[in-house]
């Protein structure tokens, strides 16, 4: 049953993310991209640019748009609602304990070693997204030589905004609208 | 802090309180572009400076353990808040205030998504915008590796390699990955020096 199916598995990033939401990006697309093949990563990045724009924490904001995708408005409650379950009980117990003892020592250990294990899974996500915005592939390149250069163009420009200190949404815009003038040169393929 | 002052902790709230919480935590989801480190500032202003429904420390104290546990961090927030302002009733009713606005809005943009992306238009912006966003989320990684790269710590710098390996050239289950580090972490990384 696909409404299980997507609770179960939005459950489990819930569970694992350690970090706001660039760390659930990740676990969502291990899943819902690499494992079930819900989305395609186009989609996903699109759902994750999407996210950016729209108020609320990108992590419901993703869990939202691929239940709805995937199973209408049942399938993004069933996402949502199992993307908040593991918080749920985990702060209620938290709180709980914080309030009674005053620390969390022991736990305070296991997120330091997490910490660095989110640095790394942040930076292999970039790297399926920028296969995805230069070579246009799901995967690693089979040929390099595909590249677009519009594309090196755009990323490039943003990275240096954002080094910068360029609003996150402005940088967006630009990138849409700069995707646009090349698109309709001819320059960046679709 | 023995269990009787825990439980006095909250008091009996009315209708009217739960009215409040709903209503002021949904606005302020509603409208926050930009996920918990924005949101976290708000329902501050809501809970501690507006209605005085908790105090200063106490929402700094919840806030902490709201940003290091797994999940969003906004309902995070919700769920240690709301257990602190009414019990697991409050919990309740932050947490379904905060989920429901970006619940109704993305479902609503998912359906016109199937819609807009038959335009070339929209394709375009949409490719140009995933080049912004892979850079949103390459600088991110930027910064993480810079402050951890700062630290000059061993283990830190080990566990970033041996993970990033894991994923990306062995294919491994993100959660084993995480699973693993997190008991390296409760083993040898509980002093203060890795905090």
């Amino acid at each position: 049953m696909i409404y299980l199916l997507l609770f179960w598995e939005f459950c489990k990033v819930g569970a694992f993310c350690v970090g706001g939401g660039y760390a659930s990006m990740p676990l969502i697309q291990a899943s819902v991209v690499d494992t079930y093949h819900w989305l395609s990563m186009s989609e996903f990045v699109n759902i994750f640019t999407i996210s950016q724009m729209t108020p609320g924490p990108i992590g419901i904001n993703a869990a939202t748009f691929v239940g709805t995708k995937i199973a209408g408005v049942g399938g993004a409650i069933a996402a949502t609602v199992g993307f908040v379950t593991p918080s749920f009980f985990l702060g209620i117990i938290l709180a709980y304990v914080f309030l009674k003892y005053g620390n969390i020592g022991p736990i305070r250990g296991a997120l330091n070693g997490l910490r660095p294990a989110v640095v790394s899974l942040i930076c292999a996500a970039s790297l399926s997204f920028i296969w995805l915005a230069i070579w246009n592939v799901d995967d690693i390149p089979t040929d390099w030589s595909t590249y677009s250069l519009a594309a090196v163009f755009i990323l490039a420009g943003s990275v240096f905004c954002l080094r910068r200190k360029v609003g996150v949404i402005t940088v967006l815009v630009g990138s849409g609208v700069a995707g646009l003038a090349l698109g309709l040169l001819g320059l960046l393929p679709v | 802090m023995s269990e009787e002052e825990f439980v006095l902790e909250h008091p009996q709230r009315d209708a009217h309180f739960f009215w409040i919480l709903f209503k002021s935590t949904f606005i302020i989801s509603a409208f926050t572009v930009g996920g918990g480190y924005v949101i976290i500032p708000l329902l501050k202003a809501k809970y501690v400076d507006e209605y005085h429904w908790i105090t200063d420390k106490d929402t700094l104290d919840m806030v902490a353990i709201a940003q290091a546990m797994p999940g969003v961090v906004a309902c995070n927030s919700a769920i240690i808040l709301g257990y602190r302002m009414a019990g697991i009733l409050g919990t309740l009713t932050a947490l379904l205030a905060t989920v429901l606005p970006p619940l109704i809005t993305l479902s609503i943009i998912a359906y016109c998504y199937d819609f807009f992306i038959q335009s070339t238009i929209i394709k375009m912006i949409l490719r140009g915008m995933q080049c912004g966003a892979t850079a949103l989320i390459v600088n991110v990684g930027i910064d993480m590796l810079v402050k951890q790269c700062k630290r000059k710590q061993l283990l830190p710098a080990l566990i970033i390699i041996a993970t990033f390996i894991g994923s990306v050239v062995f294919d491994l289950n993100i959660m084993y990955l995480i699973l693993i580090d997190g008991i390296i972490g409760l083993f040898f990384m509980r002093a203060a020096k890795y905090n």
